[in-house]
């Protein structure tokens, strides 16, 4: 071919590929205001449909909405993508913490602390560590909308009875059914390690028990530094010494969640205990009911750690889960309106307990009595209400880069690649 | 031009697609590559501080390690494997045919699908292999788990691409040799390796390129663990980008990626002679 001849159709194909990417920049138009409020939340099928009603609810009241859910990770990824263009939603679902942070620095959040206040009765309805777990720099970004998940130990009362074990109310005792269960030929603690965010309950409660609050706090207030701690490492060492011993068995790491693995090994007796969020019951009751029907699942409360500074009632876990606002949103009103109608109705949390969730009100004990898991669900409501501090989970109140790194080392760490130092290290030198 | 040939307008929506769909979006990511951003915003340039992170990335340089290992431990296996299930079932007696089509299942699964049916199997409490290796959770093992799982996908891949070539061998070359003296073992050194050469280049193209960018199956699989055990490089961009959300240092990695698949694909074609291809008809 001639010269000529190749250049023609590429200046076609330049004029082509210019129009295509026009004409996609300029195909978003403004957002239809008949289309109401778009609100985005999780995906999670019986929950989804309580958020409906409410939902329902306030398009019974004049306004209007509709509801869009996403997976896990969709979701982050397609909130990060969305928020601040044309295509963003007027409230979208968050864990609070850092990761609500990022959007709040990126100013796209809008403060509720106004309109919460002009509505002093909705704001007084939430259990006031909850209602925090939004709060940044002293203003509201967030009106929680799900229930409470803290990270609880659960047991097989018939792997403990068959040992003639009690459950751990201390750190030493932990260690003790460690050798017990072993020696039983039972692994003591399942552990769901190829997901690290089921390791990271281990080390988040080891440090509260340790420490108390303010060593995290510290390392998300002010940065990595912090990680420097000494009670850092003693805590890290202290869980060290848990997994040498032999505490989640040799074979965690190939362990998933959400596979049902660790669940099940807790189930069939082939594991003692497990440490996981307030789901563990639901998830329990779905994969193996007779199990948790014939009241063999037991619960409590992380053990303390004797001589440490954190108080034993302090939790870790999932706050709650928040609707918060777009700061350009079309209807900020409308959503306004929406979070300060609709989350506090009777109708509203009464579902939520009739799902087995355990709502973020205060006062809702006669309630739960008539829930469907009454002791479970007064066991966890308890717990919030006494606890001093609420932790919410690391990888949530961290930056998402930062709460990655720490993730990947904590691996590490338990895999015995990483003794308790290096990881401090690591995490420190971000 | 020649009045034979197509006009070259005739390669402009190929053109055109391929200049949007993978030359801009490589522009940008290259301009990315220079920027901090974490998503939110607009994208603020940082000079060069990601490509020096890159090489100060311990687990970017390590990454970039295993990614070679799994490259190269699948050519090893697959390539043997596919190329002497390729001829045998190139025959053709009936049984081969059976036997080929259960062979060629794998390659009738998606990706996704794979993963998952292996993580089933493996499982080390309720799986196939309860009390056994570690094969998911070693980190010793688990990168040739994966590389055991890509071969057991693809190989069926490449034994048809092999089957294919070597149908196409002139039988008349078998009968000379015949004639020659020449039993199965020399038949297929001298004939059939030979023959199917450039094959081989292809095969190892895809499958070496493929490597490189295998992200699903490990996703699924490991996720790039136990630990860091099984991430590689593609695994490192995704992890890096899209959890972590810091897309202007993600953008550096795919870059070395598009360099490394580039690079791998030009050097494979140049040492192998590719680009001197002749006919292999008879009598040319």
């Amino acid at each position: 071919m001639s010269r000529r001849s190749w250049m023609r159709p590429l200046i076609a194909m330049g004029l082509v590929a210019v129009a295509a990417v026009s004409t996609a920049c300029g195909s978003s138009g403004p957002a239809d205001p008949a289309n109401g409020l778009k609100v985005w939340a999780l995906e999670d099928p019986v929950l989804n449909k309580i958020e409906q009603k409410s939902i329902d609810s306030f398009k019974a009241g004049g306004g209007n909405a509709s509801l869009e859910t996403f997976g896990n990770d969709p979701y982050k990824q397609r909130l990060r993508v969305a928020i601040g263009s044309p295509q963003a939603p007027d409230l979208f679902f968050n864990w609070g913490g850092g990761n609500l942070k990022e959007y709040v620095d990126a100013g796209k959040v809008a403060d509720l602390t106004a309109v919460l206040d002009e509505n002093a009765a909705v704001r007084d309805k939430f259990i006031p560590s909850v209602l925090d777990g939004a709060k940044l720099d002293g203003k509201t970004y967030g009106v929680p909308m799900r229930g409470m998940q803290p990270v609880m130990l659960f047991y097989n009362k018939d792997v403990f009875a068959a040992a003639g074990a009690q459950p751990p109310t201390t750190w030493d005792d932990l260690l003790t059914l460690v050798d017990t269960f072993k020696a039983q030929g039972v692994t003591p603690i399942a552990l769901a390690g190829s997901q690290a965010w089921t390791e990271l309950m281990w080390a988040e409660y080891v440090l509260d028990r340790v420490a108390g609050p303010e060593v995290f706090k510290n390392i998300r207030d002010n940065g990595p530094a912090g990680w420097k701690d000494p009670a850092v490492v003693e805590s890290m060492t202290k869980l060290k010494d848990l997994i040498d011993r032999g505490a989640f068995g040799s074979n965690f790491a190939s362990v998933g969640y959400d596979a049902g693995g660790a669940s099940t090994i807790l189930a069939q007796g082939k594991a003692a205990m497990h440490l996981m969020g307030s789901w563990e019951y639901t998830n329990q009751l779905d994969q193996s009911p007779d199990f948790v029907k014939q009241n063999k699942l037991g619960w409590v409360a992380f053990p303390s750690v004797t001589g440490g500074k954190g108080d034993a009632g302090n939790l870790v876990g999932n706050v709650s889960n928040f609707y918060s606002a777009t700061s350009d949103s079309k209807n900020l009103d409308g959503a306004k309106k929406f979070l300060t109608t609709t989350l506090t109705e009777d109708s509203y949390i009464q579902a939520l307990v009739e799902a087995g969730d355990v709502p973020p009100v205060v006062g809702a004990e006669e309630m739960l009595k008539k829930s469907p898991n009454p002791d479970y669900a007064t066991f966890i409501y308890e717990l919030v209400l006494d606890s001093k501090n609420f932790q919410l989970s690391w990888d949530q109140d961290l930056p998402a880069d930062d709460a990655t790194f720490m993730l990947t080392q904590l691996q590490e760490f338990f895999l015995g690649k990483v003794s308790p130092q290096q990881f401090v290290d690591a995490v420190a030198a971000r | 031009m020649s009045s034979q040939r197509p006009s070259g307008w005739y390669a402009v929506p190929a053109f055109a697609f391929f200049a949007l769909f993978a030359a801009l979006p490589m522009v940008i990511v290259v301009y990315l590559s220079f920027t901090a951003w974490d998503g939110l915003g607009t994208p603020a340039p940082n000079g060069v501080d990601n490509w020096t992170r890159l090489v100060q990335d311990g687990e970017a340089t390590a990454s970039v390690g295993r990614t070679v290992l799994l490259m190269v431990v699948s050519w090893l296996v697959q390539t043997p494997i596919a190329l002497l299930v390729g001829v045998w079932a190139a025959g053709k007696q009936r049984s081969r045919a059976v036997l080929s089509s259960i062979f060629f299942l794998p390659l009738l699964l998606s990706t996704a699908a794979i993963a998952l049916l292996w993580q089933v199997l493996l499982d080390p409490n309720f799986g196939a292999f309860v009390g056994g290796p570690q094969f998911l959770g070693d980190t010793d093992i688990a990168i040739y788990t994966v590389v055991f799982v890509i071969s057991w996908q693809y190989i069926p891949f490449h034994t048809l691409l092999y089957q294919g070539a070597a149908r196409a061998v002139p039988p008349t070359l078998y009968e000379a040799a015949t004639i020659d003296g020449a039993g199965r073992f020399g038949q297929f050194v001298n004939i059939t390796l030979p023959q199917l050469r450039f094959t081989i280049v292809t095969s190892s193209v895809l499958m070496m390129v493929g490597s490189l960018t295998t992200f699903d199956t490990v996703l699924i699989l490991t996720n790039g663990g136990p630990g860091t055990a099984t991430r590689i490089l593609p695994l490192h961009m995704y992890i890096t980008g899209f959890v972590g959300f810091e897309m202007g240092y993600a953008s550096t990695i795919a870059v070395v990626l598009v360099v490394l698949g580039t690079a791998l694909s030009v050097a494979v074609m140049r040492w192998s002679g590719f680009r001197s291809m002749s006919s292999q008809q008879e009598g040319s």
